[in-house]
């Protein structure tokens, strides 16, 4: 099997043993490309857009701000790609949508939308494998990276059937609960990731709930790598791209071994 | 070939419906699909429930013939009582059965999405009855103006959070009961007041009310020597009560079936097939894929999507989805008021409203309106309204 550009990379960074951090940011938040620059400056391996939806059910208070106020700017999906296609930051780009955005624009015609605008890799946080299907395809087609996300709550014969479906990475879910900031690593965020880590070889990165850079270490002595959500959109609304640039910087040094 | 059945594997009617969750909700909706089927099948659940129906909520609702109405629009119009039942809606028979089944399942505690407040006040009627502990999510706005039904919910023992996100109305009370559920999801049992959501949802809940259209298939074909109406009509918002009485019409009779939907609420009138709160369902969006606001006097129908089940209706013609205005709904409230001495919710205003508009093409013809819920909670606003 041929891998994405995604997950060559990651798997070859992983390989030279460096941990993956993947940044997220609002898409046409106030500073959002700037904000890309610096993470990418400052040592992100991706960046996760994500593309701002009315209902974001997996989204806790500090992204569903972002969303909202990227939505009340009248940023769209299309205007989204086309600020993307100007960023050219050498690391692979995914978005980060709900499913409404996808059925809406057409599976193919999103998957070529991504294509152009030098998006490689998608996560869906409410399309379960179950219903992947059509989805997949089209991505598949277009040489999309799916990401799939994998729970505390799957049983064990769950965990192989999502991980053969991932590209790029596989997201293992932190914690119960949508994303957010929280004091401490929930237990349960390095126990899925070490159920992941006994069932595949797809890099495997801990994404919701992990808050800052000491929690981004303890994920990563047993995941490939983390996503950082609220913790850098925070710093986005109230510090700037600067601030961006600083804190993934500051997590970088903390998940190198 | 029968319409009414059960929803593929993949918990489709046609091609809507689904289960389009979160994958940390993939395992509890699995998990949720089997109890259900288990308890369903299971004679003495059955007799448990319909016992509790019966002794506690009241049924079988009756039917009352508007001999002042009837005569006055040129029709036999006929209403099913759901409004009489305890808690004063038809939504007591979806929670009664969903809280036993959450019992049953092991789970100590609700939580339960609303719009009106109906369900809210069913759910938190069902978790005191069953020494559960229940929060209910309620939009922001329809705090403001159910408040009554946020004290009555106070009353029975539940906690009431105002939702402030987005529209902050029903739709937005459903995404927070869902990020509730997913981030509780071991103890929690989401009691879902509507045919929505994702899949066993959409089909548990019309079996829940399937009680309505049952018993009132057996009650015309009584009072109407033998006959169906020709036609049945129903509010339709997520659409329980319309599929709570259709169900028992869409197979055994050619009745015509007539859900009703608010103007600014008309998701099967004006969306298009989108993916919200776990289903693929009818949905008005705008051209980028977001979920507009609905607009809507009631709050139990300010909702942009309507159950699966109802698009799939819908789809192949075997129900009509015509919409009705805030004005024509005032209207008809206040002459269901003067003509019948009944006071109905607002939500049930739009199937009387959009009787009287008809009346003229429907004469000598037989009409069942599901009156599902009694408007006492919405005198407060008619107030306003009407000066």
């Amino acid at each position: 099997m041929t891998f994405g550009y995604m997950e060559t990379e990651f798997r070859a960074k992983r390989e030279q043993g460096r941990k993956l951090l993947v940044p997220y940011v609002t898409g046409g938040l106030t500073g959002w490309q700037q904000a890309i620059r610096a993470a990418a400056d400052a040592g992100a391996d991706a960046i996760e857009i994500g593309i701002p939806f009315s209902d974001p059910v997996m989204d806790g208070p500090i992204i569903q701000e972002a969303s909202q106020r990227a939505l009340d700017a009248g940023v769209t999906p299309l205007s989204i790609f086309e600020e993307a296609r100007e960023l050219e930051v050498g690391i692979p780009l995914a978005v980060m949508c709900y499913y409404n955005t996808i059925h809406h624009a057409g599976h193919e015609r999103f998957a070529y939308q991504l294509v152009s605008a030098g998006i490689s890799a998608a996560i869906v946080p409410d399309l379960p494998l179950e219903e992947s299907g059509l989805w997949c395809a089209a991505a598949d087609a277009a040489g999309i990276e799916t990401v799939m996300l994998a729970a505390p709550t799957a049983p064990d014969e769950r965990l192989p059937r999502i991980a053969v479906r991932s590209r790029g990475f596989l997201y293992s879910i932190g914690l119960l609960g949508v994303t957010g900031e929280r004091l401490s690593l929930a237990a349960s965020a390095t126990a899925l990731a070490k159920r992941l880590k006994a069932v595949t070889d797809v890099p495997v990165l801990v994404g919701v709930g992990v808050s800052n850079a000491a929690q981004a270490r303890e994920a990563c002595l047993v995941a490939d790598g983390v996503i950082q959500g609220a913790s850098v959109v925070r710093r986005l609304m109230d510090g700037g791209p600067e601030a961006v640039g600083e804190y993934v910087a500051e997590v970088r040094a903390a998940i190198t071994f | 070939m029968s319409i009414l059945d059960e929803p593929s594997a993949e918990g489709r009617f046609g091609e809507f419906g689904g289960r389009f969750v979160p994958e940390t909700l993939v395992p509890a909706c699995q998990e949720l699909e089997a109890a259900f089927r288990d308890a369903w099948t299971d004679p003495i659940f059955r007799a448990d429930l319909n016992q509790l129906l019966g002794e506690y909520a009241g049924r079988p609702s009756m039917l009352t013939e508007c001999h002042n109405l009837g005569r006055s629009l040129g029709i036999r119009l006929i209403l099913k009582r759901e409004d009489l039942n305890h808690t004063g809606s038809h939504k007591i028979n979806n929670v009664l059965g969903q809280a036993m089944l959450a019992k049953r399942m092991g789970k100590t505690r609700l939580v339960a999405e609303t719009g009106a407040g109906q369900h809210g006040v069913a759910s938190a009627t069902a978790a005191a009855l069953l020494g559960m502990s229940c929060k209910v999510y309620m939009g922001a706005v329809d705090v403001e103006r159910q408040s009554l039904n946020v004290f009555r919910m106070k009353l029975l023992g539940a906690e009431v959070e105002a939702v402030h996100s987005g529209s902050r109305t029903l739709k937005d009370a459903v995404n927070e009961a869902m990020r509730d559920w997913v981030a509780t999801v071991s103890e929690t049992y989401y009691c879902l007041g509507s045919v929505m959501g994702p899949h066993p949802y959409p089909w548990m809940v019309r079996e829940f009310q399937r009680i309505i259209g049952e018993e009132a298939h057996a009650q015309c074909r009584e009072l109407l020597y033998g006959e169906d109406p020709d036609f049945v009509v129903a509010c339709v918002g997520g659409g329980s009560n319309a599929m709570g009485i259709f169900s028992g019409f869409i197979d055994t009779s050619t009745a015509r079936l007539i859900g009703v939907e608010p103007a600014g609420g008309a998701a099967v009138g004006r969306g298009v097939p989108g993916v919200v709160h776990g289903m693929r369902s009818y949905l008005m969006q705008d051209e980028h894929g977001q979920v507009q606001e609905a607009h809507s006097i009631s709050a139990g129908l300010d909702y942009p999507g309507v159950g699966p089940e109802h698009s799939y209706l819908a789809s192949i013609g075997r129900a009509e989805y015509p919409t009705v205005t805030d004005d024509e709904v005032v209207s008809a409230f206040q002459l269901m008021a003067r003509s019948e001495g009944i006071i109905p919710a607002l939500e049930c205003a739009h199937a009387m409203a959009w009787i009287v508009r008809e009346a003229p093409k429907m004469q000598g013809k037989v009409v069942l309106m599901n009156l599902s819920g009694r408007g006492d909670k919405d005198v407060g606003q008619m107030m306003e309204i009407l000066g």
